[in-house]
């Protein structure tokens, strides 16, 4: 699968690369479905990376986890799901050591996340590498009633919790992990843009 | 910038070397609070010459009664530590710049590994106070050659957390083993001489620690060299630098308006725009870029001198 071209925006909208092989530091990856083969791809440019490196596979097929495994990191943790994942992931920064690199790939919505509880960690945002891969999907908070909707599509869209229609706004909070979602209608209640699907 | 004038109101023997100087406004008022590893810079009017250093505070940030900082005397210095050693007395007065910092602690940092060589210990002392009050945790190695030396031993605390080490005494500090396996969110600061900086940020970057987490201040005083003339493009006049005397010093001495802070080519105040070239700037400051330096379009008086026919600069 190819990289996703981001198209240009505001400075604080992160963009993502592809991950690049920092040797046999040790490492913590965290990949969803699609973002397993990123991971593949980093072992088959220089496997010296799974020398030390501990796996979190989010929502991840079996099949995916046994093609990781092989590769030879020090171990796989399947996960069903972000929620599922996040304990596992303090965990293992709880005990990671300064030179720790932290490689993420998949949605939007995990590497935000990930990387959230890893600088709130005290990761610097230097040691954290992400490569986005599968459907494009953003993780938004509502400036509103402060709820979050995971994997929108859609610009606009509707608050999961507070139901008020939302613009899907390029501004990124590091420390949430979240775009931000703004009321669309709030000066003419009522009058909604076209619904389009959202843009990388 | 105004430059207040403060009354020296004590000088302390620490070691053989260094003495501590306490500044104190006249009038009594307090002064202005500061941040853990923030600098002033002295003004001494040595002669006729006017000489201006920068140093380090050594006392508590929170403290606005006085400010005191730790000099060290370098008998082949440039002759500012002298002075302050040898001509300034109890009662006199300096002007003194209000505190400016290019080594401030990384508040996001969970852990703060301190690293200082000889003298290189002075921002840690007003630091240290600021991670006690903030309750950071932190860890202190101090390099010196001997005891007797170990000037700053003095002002430390009384800590577990603070570590000597002696190269006469035959415990050398080994930086890897300080930073291999500190945990997630610690970052380091060095201060001390040139081989000590780079020995950390090898070490750091060996062990693969972010270059954001690596902190480093160099205080290094302007290298003397051959003398040189520099030509100001306003009005055409010519400006001797002296073998012993910076650029800046002698482009101050000429009455040209620069503006300064830290002295020691960190940062960027007095950066000036070169509009002529013939020859090869000198640069030694950490401020400039490989390309900036490559240019020969910028310099940095503070630090920087001059090999060539003709220096014009924007001035």
């Amino acid at each position: 699968m190819p990289q996703t071209e981001f198209t240009p925006s505001i400075d604080s909208r992160p963009t993502y690369a592809a991950l690049v092989p920092q040797g046999s530091a040790p490492a913590l990856m965290v990949a969803d479905a699609a973002g397993a083969a990123a991971l593949a791809d980093l072992a088959s440019a220089d496997a010296a990376v799974m020398d030390r490196a501990h796996v979190l596979l989010v929502g991840a097929p079996a099949a995916a986890a046994d093609r990781i495994a092989a590769l030879g990191p020090v171990s796989v943790h399947p996960a069903p799901d972000a929620e599922a994942a996040l304990p596992l992931l303090a965990q293992l920064l709880s005990t990671a050591r300064m030179g720790t690199q932290l490689y993420l790939a998949g949605g939007e919505g995990l590497i935000g996340q990930v990387a959230a509880q890893a600088l709130a960690a005290g990761m610097a945002a230097g040691a954290i590498q992400a490569e986005h891969r599968g459907p494009v999907a953003r993780r938004m908070q509502c400036v509103h009633c402060k709820g979050f909707t995971e994997e929108v599509e859609t610009d606009p869209f509707t608050c999961a919790h507070c139901g008020l229609t939302l613009f899907v706004r390029d501004h990124f909070s590091r420390r949430l992990g979240a775009f931000q979602g703004v009321c669309v209608d709030a000066e003419a209640p009522g009058e909604i843009p076209e619904t389009r699907e959202i843009r990388p | 910038m105004t430059r207040p004038l403060l009354k020296v109101a004590a000088i302390e023997t620490l070691s053989p070397l260094v003495k501590r100087f306490r500044f104190e406004d006249p009038e009594g008022a307090p002064l202005p609070v500061f941040s853990g590893g923030a600098h002033v810079t002295v003004e001494m009017a040595d002669g006729d010459v006017l000489r201006r250093n920068s140093y380090s505070l050594i006392s508590d940030p929170n403290d606005g009664s006085g400010y005191e900082i730790a000099v060290r005397r370098e008998d082949r210095g440039r002759g500012g530590s002298r002075y302050l050693h040898e001509a300034v007395a109890e009662g006199d007065l300096l002007a003194v710049s209000p505190p400016a910092n290019l080594f401030a602690l990384d508040l996001r940092a969970r852990r703060h590994v301190l690293i200082a060589g000889g003298i290189g210990i002075t921002p840690f002392l007003s630091q240290l106070r600021q991670l006690d009050r903030a309750g950071q945790p932190w860890e202190l190695h101090y390099a010196v050659r001997s005891r007797a030396e170990a000037a700053g031993l003095a002002l430390l605390p009384e800590s577990a957390h603070v570590h000597l080490h002696v190269s006469e005494e035959g415990s050398r500090m080994d930086i890897g083993a300080i930073l291999d396996g500190q945990p997630l969110g610690t970052h380091v600061y060095a201060c001390g001489p040139e081989g000590l900086i780079a020995a950390v940020a090898d070490q750091a970057a060996r062990l693969g620690w972010p270059a954001a987490a690596v902190h480093s201040e160099a205080f290094a005083a302007p290298p003397p060299g051959e003398a040189f003339e520099v030509v100001l493009a306003a009005s055409g006049r010519s400006v001797a630098v002296g073998p012993r005397q910076s650029l800046l010093e002698a482009l101050e001495a000429a009455g040209a308006e620069i503006d300064s802070s830290c002295r020691g080519g960190a940062c960027g105040r007095c950066e000036t725009a070169v509009t002529a070239c013939e020859g090869r700037i000198l640069h030694h400051d950490h401020w400039l870029s490989e390309a900036e330096r490559a240019a020969q379009t910028r310099i940095m008086p503070c630090m920087s001198r001059f090999k060539g026919a003709r220096l014009e600069l924007d001035l």
